[in-house]
């Protein structure tokens, strides 16, 4: 990639091609989010599917991405819950392996991912002849989640400034601007991309370099340092 | 800037604590009013000892009542906190009418208080009656269940869920701890405080002389279990698991660190057992501590290579909190919320048995790599989402959740 700016320049905090300031400027914001029990549970493979057919969207998503701002840990075996449960309380490894693999960011809408879990769901139970129970303190809780968006009143004028702006964003804020701005933005894109893809094509080749970025696997730390670094190649170079 | 809040800044980083602030920011001023039935000792009054304060230099107008009754009133709630938990208790009629009497003659002094109140937050059962006493309510009002009330005694659950249905939401602290209401029921996981005595960083002298008071030797592997004599605890399977562990670990030390078995007459009982399972081991400490040992617990914690918390039963589980702040790897019972907390091959091993507990002790201790990196994996996960900061943050999303009446998305910025 082309060495968009002098480095020493940006440390002076003068950069020297990128002066002209943005249209408009790219607003961090923040979130924070508080779990809710749905008041449904699943204790085997039957209930889940029964129970995803008419659960509320919100919870599909929470299972696949609000559960990143939930206690979890970082480096989950499989990254949503229903192939976790599956694994850990039913101990059905297939059934675990075919929801594990299952990619939201391929689904348009949370109606065609919930169709494709059921449809795995519903393979298993053709294939099994008894149906794996967990135990009764271990079923699936189907949760809901709200968020609380707010201003962190931080603002980034030019491009470039997202340089030294995205490391210091907290882990929340990325899942604002990255994860749930899937959700909010036409053609379902990052916040980033969408603003700079709001200044006259400038930086396209940055943003299918955003593009190439996979949040599926990541947890958001690990995220915000891809972000951070495909950020840096652009602007500063490679190693700097 | 907060002095109290900044206190932990050096713990949870300056992000955490700014994100605090941004997230108070709409809430400066309004009154918030938390009731419980004690200033001091238990689990609820620790929390709010420190939530109160912290959540007041937020520019909340927080306030926090205490509701007393006579000896039957309290009778009664202990009747309904071992009722929660699944205890079939026998529920005499006049009790039902102390505990309501109560909640009615406190109503009498805090009606004017709670009516005013934006957010109202009811800890647990004893003060649950209030709501019906205060019909020119102005806020919200939230029942905070602190119990393990997954599966509750039926009787008790249906006598106490007429007060509770008429809240506008309840917080529970585990999934499998909620039950069928008519309301939000928000999920808010418990916490520890990282400078609580019983959590903070101590001196290696204040560590080495926990080995002299006790008689354990520094230089020879020793576990820890903190937790009462309660058969729910396993305190016999971890003595089990220490036995088979020490045929191929010899020189391995048990310390069992409880409170004193006092008038608890099944604690005294599960104290005998304890103390005949150990027979005359030298290797084995049975230490009844004094409820304000936090720093010897602290100190115990730290020194151990291994905290254990073999429970058959349990709610959430702090002192598998603990023992990872500690930087150490948990070997923990498959039970309740400890499943949250020990990652298998991560952050400790949940175990079923006294085998698996001994197997884990072994390999452990035998993998000195492991142990590290586990106990340090642990700590951080502690970090990042059991402190008390988390906590606060949680409240805070759950006022404006409330507030904005709103419930997915609530756009502030």
């Amino acid at each position: 990639m082309d060495e968009k700016q002098d480095p020493v320049a940006l440390e002076n905090g003068a950069p020297v091609e990128d002066t002209a300031e943005a249209a408009s400027p790219f607003r961090v914001r923040d979130c924070a989010l508080i779990a809710m029990a749905s008041g449904r549970r699943a204790q085997n493979l039957r209930e889940l599917r029964d129970i995803l057919q008419t659960i509320d969207e919100s919870s599909i998503y929470h299972h696949f991405w609000g559960n990143r701002l939930r206690p979890r840990f970082d480096d989950p075996e499989y990254q949503n819950d229903f192939a976790s449960w599956a694994n850990r309380e039913l101990r059905d490894g297939k059934v675990a392996e075919r929801l594990g693999v299952i990619d939201p960011t391929v689904h348009d809408t949370l109606e065609e991912l919930r169709q494709e879990l059921i449809d795995v769901i519903e393979q298993r139970l053709d294939e099994t002849e008894q149906v794996a129970w967990s135990k009764p303190d271990r079923q699936f809780n189907f949760l809901t989640s709200t968020i609380v968006v707010f201003d962190t009143t931080l603002q980034m004028k030019q491009p470039i400034d997202l340089v030294t702006s995205v490391p210091a964003m907290s882990p929340s804020s990325i899942f604002y601007h990255v994860i749930d701005a899937r959700r909010r933005t036409p053609g379902s894109v990052d916040d980033i991309r969408s603003w700079l893809c709001g200044l006259d094509g400038e930086y396209q080749d940055l943003c299918d370099e955003i593009a190439k970025l996979d949040p599926f696997f990541s947890s958001l730390t690990e995220l915000r340092d891809q972000l951070a670094k495909v950020l840096t190649t652009y602007f500063v170079g490679e190693g700097r | 800037m907060s002095e109290i809040l900044e206190q932990y800044t050096p713990v949870v980083g300056k992000d955490v604590i700014n994100q605090l602030y941004q997230l108070a920011e709409p809430l400066k001023g309004k009154r918030v009013v938390h009731v419980n039935s004690t200033r001091v000792g238990g689990g609820v009054a620790e929390i709010l000892t420190k939530l109160v304060p912290l959540m007041e230099s937020l520019g909340i107008d927080t306030s926090w009542e205490v509701i007393t009754g006579e000896e039957q009133f309290y009778q009664c709630t202990k009747g309904f906190h071992n009722g929660l938990q699944g205890n079939a208790v026998e529920m005499p009629a006049a009790l039902y009418a102390t505990y309501e009497e109560a909640n009615r003659q406190n109503a009498q002094t805090l009606r004017p208080i709670l009516e005013e109140a934006d957010i109202a937050v009811i800890h647990d059962p004893q003060p649950a009656p209030l709501i019906t006493h205060c019909p020119d309510r102005k806020g919200k009002w939230v029942w905070r269940c602190h119990i393990d009330a997954s599966r509750p005694f039926r009787p008790v659950w249906r006598y106490l869920r007429k007060f509770v249905a008429q809240h506008d939401a309840s917080i529970f602290s585990l999934a499998d701890f909620a039950q069928p209401l008519p309301h939000p029921q928000y999920l808010i996981s418990p916490s520890i405080d990282p400078l609580a005595e019983k959590n903070i960083e101590l001196d290696q002298s204040e560590i080495d002389a926990v080995y002299t008071e006790f008689g354990i030797d520094p230089e020879r592997p020793m576990i820890v279990q903190v937790s009462r004599f309660d058969r729910f605890k396993d305190p016999i399977g971890v003595i089990h698991a220490y036995k088979m562990a020490t045929e191929f670990i010899p020189t391995l030390q048990l310390v069992l660190a409880g409170g004193g078995a006092s008038d608890d007459p099944e604690g005294a009982a599960v104290l005998d057992e304890v103390r005949a399972a150990a027979s005359d081991d030298p290797n084995i400490h049975i230490l009844l501590l004094p409820a304000d040992a936090n720093r010897t617990i602290n100190a115990l914690q730290r020194a151990a290579d291994i905290v254990i918390q073999k429970s058959v039963k349990e709610g959430f589980g702090l002192t598998v909190t603990e023992g990872m702040w500690k930087g150490k790897p948990v070997i923990g019972g498959n039970t309740g919320g400890i499943g949250l907390q020990v990652i298998n091959h991560h952050t400790g091993f949940r175990v079923d048995t006294p085998e698996g507990a001994a197997l884990r002790i072994r390999y452990l201790l035998n993998r000195r790599d492991r142990l590290e990196e586990m106990g340090r994996k642990a700590k951080e996960f502690v970090r990042e989402n059991f402190l008390l900061t988390r906590h606060l943050r949680e409240y805070l999303t759950l006022f404006l959740a409330m507030l904005h009446e709103q419930e997915g998305r609530i756009d502030l910025s």
